[in-house]
């Protein structure tokens, strides 16, 4: 479950302040946020990982109000509760697919044990049809595949919250039919909610929970 | 997975930018190392030589030669010198004992040494097998002597004239092998111990018997005598007493500390290019860090997202550093020891002495541990800047 109040945000020597309309996703729920280049969808998905701490207003994450955690809780918040699937898929470049999914386990001190962890990467990569690729490095990965591993990345430590930045951007049409449905798919089956936030207006019919920050918040 | 693996893993997924950094730390490391084990094995074996000789008395000539000739075995001597007044100068009140020495012969290198039973005693060596030689002609060989000769109790040989020329046979009079020494780690091991006479006897001519004792005796000649002194007058007086005569004395600790200090200069040298080799690894390793930290920026940064924190991030670049510094220090102790033995093979192909020990040494495990601290604080400095990582302008900028 995560939610917000009155947020706002004011970037170092800027004189406008960005004001966020307020949201809520419960779990299993799935919100959109919509808006142009410039309109600050990034800047609430920072928000709203702990990335960026707001000047005021509160997000709430699984009754954590996250303002009020110190930064060491904030890390671990993330590590164990938000799970983020970036435009472009990054990756840590040395480790293989399977070394790079164990990860958010390893920063976190997440709650997995190795033998769960085990079966929970087998078990995503074998759904997301890239089991085969478990022993690779994800330079020699495709670029679905790459974004494929990166879901997986993303709900691999069961996360209550799934942000999804511009997850289609690049993608035609078909790809982002296969990307957005896995993404939901998957989200629905952990029972975590998913944030999807783009400029993408393909993606507008798809949900009825939508923010649209191109809308001036009153 | 630990972050030890990660770090392994980040070093080996660049292996020419790391292999760089590591050999270069290698090699300052290995000089100094290599510098160390030679000096304190070297000076072991100048020192063991040494002990408790405190005047040689030799043919006149350069001391230093004197020095190396007669208590290292690794010079030609001086010249001879007659017996009889080598004899008086051991008598003098200021003289508490003397060895003599008398050689000039060798079979396959290694030196013939004539002498008394005092020499061995002299530097506490066992006999390992058979005895002592008794009669002319008996030899005693140097532990090292047997091994690689191959000579055994009861063979025969014939020397050679000149310490290491085998062309000038001595083929009508040959020594018989009586005894081998136990290994002593001095000079000993390399040489063939036999008494005086036998030397006097493989040169002497028929002309001895047609001569009295008398003229026979002031016609005789050894090489050098090891003096220990009885009182430290003994070094102000011998010269006076000597100046007449083709004698000398030299004192080994005054030779050796003036060898040591023209040594010294090269040494110098050498350990300033070494540390200066060792100080471009350490700036090596400061720009390998900080090359990878900001190519990996997006990387570090997609870790925070993931739950890693600042000081985990802060500690898998220290790490990298740090594994970075204990694989070249690591490299570096092998490329010594591999030194090591290259010049002990030539040291011993040269001058017949052992200096393969491979032990570490105390001064080692100190220049490896601060070479591994230094190597780590080069990491340090640029790892620091991890702490202040801006994750969502990192994120936002790729």
């Amino acid at each position: 479950m995560i939610a917000t109040s009155d947020l706002t945000y004011t970037y170092d020597g800027s004189k406008s302040k960005l004001s966020f309309p307020n949201l809520s996703c419960k779990p299993g729920e799935q919100l959109l946020i919509l808006g142009d280049s410039g309109s600050g969808k990034t800047t609430l998905l920072h928000l709203l990982c702990g990335l960026l701490r707001a000047d005021s207003g509160e997000v709430i994450v699984n009754e954590n109000p996250i303002r009020s955690l110190s930064d060491r809780e904030l890390d671990n918040l993330r590590g164990q509760e938000l799970g983020i699937v970036f435009q472009q898929s990054h990756f840590v470049q040395s480790l293989t697919v399977l070394e790079n999914l164990a990860l958010p386990n390893l920063l976190s001190s997440g709650g997995l044990t190795s033998e769960e962890l085990e079966s929970r990467t087998h078990e995503l990569l074998g759904r997301l049809n890239v089991g085969h690729k478990a022993h690779s490095l994800t330079k020699s990965l495709s670029v679905g595949e790459q974004q494929r591993v990166s879901i997986a990345r993303a709900l691999i430590h069961k996360p209550s919250v799934v942000f999804a930045d511009e997850p289609t951007s690049a993608l035609d049409d078909n790809s982002t039919e296969a990307v957005i449905s896995l993404l939901e798919e998957e989200t629905k089956r952990a029972g975590a909610s998913l944030i999807v936030v783009t400029h993408d207006s393909r993606l507008k019919s798809r949900y009825s929970d939508r923010i649209d920050l191109n809308t001036p918040a009153i | 997975m630990k972050l030890f693996y990660i770090a392994r893993r980040n070093l080996t997924s660049k292996p020419l930018q790391t292999a760089l950094s590591a050999i270069l730390l290698a090699f300052g490391v290995g000089m100094v190392s290599l510098m160390m084990i030679s000096e304190k094995q070297l000076n072991d074996q100048f020192e063991r030589n040494i002990k408790d000789i405190d005047i040689v008395l030799g043919a006149k000539g350069s001391p230093l030669q004197l020095i190396l000739a007669n208590v290292y075995h690794i010079d030609a001597p001086t010249g001879n010198i007659s017996l009889r007044e080598a004899e008086e100068v051991i008598k003098h009140p200021t003289i508490e004992s003397g060895i003599k020495l008398a050689y000039g012969d060798n079979y396959r290198s290694f030196r013939i040494v004539g002498t008394e039973y005092s020499y061995p005693q002299h530097y506490g060596v066992e006999i390992a097998s058979g005895e002592l030689w008794v009669s002319p002609f008996e030899v005693t060989l140097g532990a090292e002597v047997a091994i690689k000769s191959g000579l055994a109790i009861g063979d025969k040989f014939f020397s050679s004239h000149g310490l290491t020329d085998e062309s000038d046979v001595h083929d009508d009079l040959a020594f018989t092998v009586v005894g081998i020494f136990a290994p002593s780690g001095s000079v000993l091991d390399q040489l063939i111990l036999t008494g005086i006479e036998s030397v006097w006897g493989v040169h002497a001519g028929h002309e001895d018997e047609t001569r009295s004792e008398e003229e026979i005796y002031n016609s005789r000649e050894i090489t050098a005598v090891l003096l220990k002194k009885r009182t430290p007058m003994a070094i102000l007086m011998l010269p006076n007493l000597l100046r007449e005569t083709n004698m000398q004395v030299a004192l080994p600790a005054i030779e050796i500390n003036r060898l040591n200090q023209q040594f010294g200069i090269g040494a110098s040298t050498l350990r300033a290019i070494a540390l200066l080799i060792m100080a471009l690894s350490f700036a090596s390793i400061f720009i390998s860090v900080f090359e990878n930290m900001q190519a990996r920026r997006y990387e570090l940064a997609l870790m925070r997202t993931m739950g890693g924190t600042p000081g985990t991030l802060y500690k898998l670049l220290l790490l990298e550093g740090g594994l970075l510094s204990l694989g070249g220090v690591l490299l570096g102790l092998i490329i010594s020891r591999i030194g090591i033995m290259v010049l002990a093979t030539a040291i011993e192909d040269k001058f017949k002495y052992d200096i393969s020990s491979l032990e570490l040494l105390s001064s080692e495990i100190y220049l490896a541990l601060g070479a591994t601290f230094v190597g780590l604080l080069a990491a340090a400095i640029p790892a620091f800047k991890t702490l202040k990582l801006d994750i969502s302008k990192t994120l936002s900028n790729e």
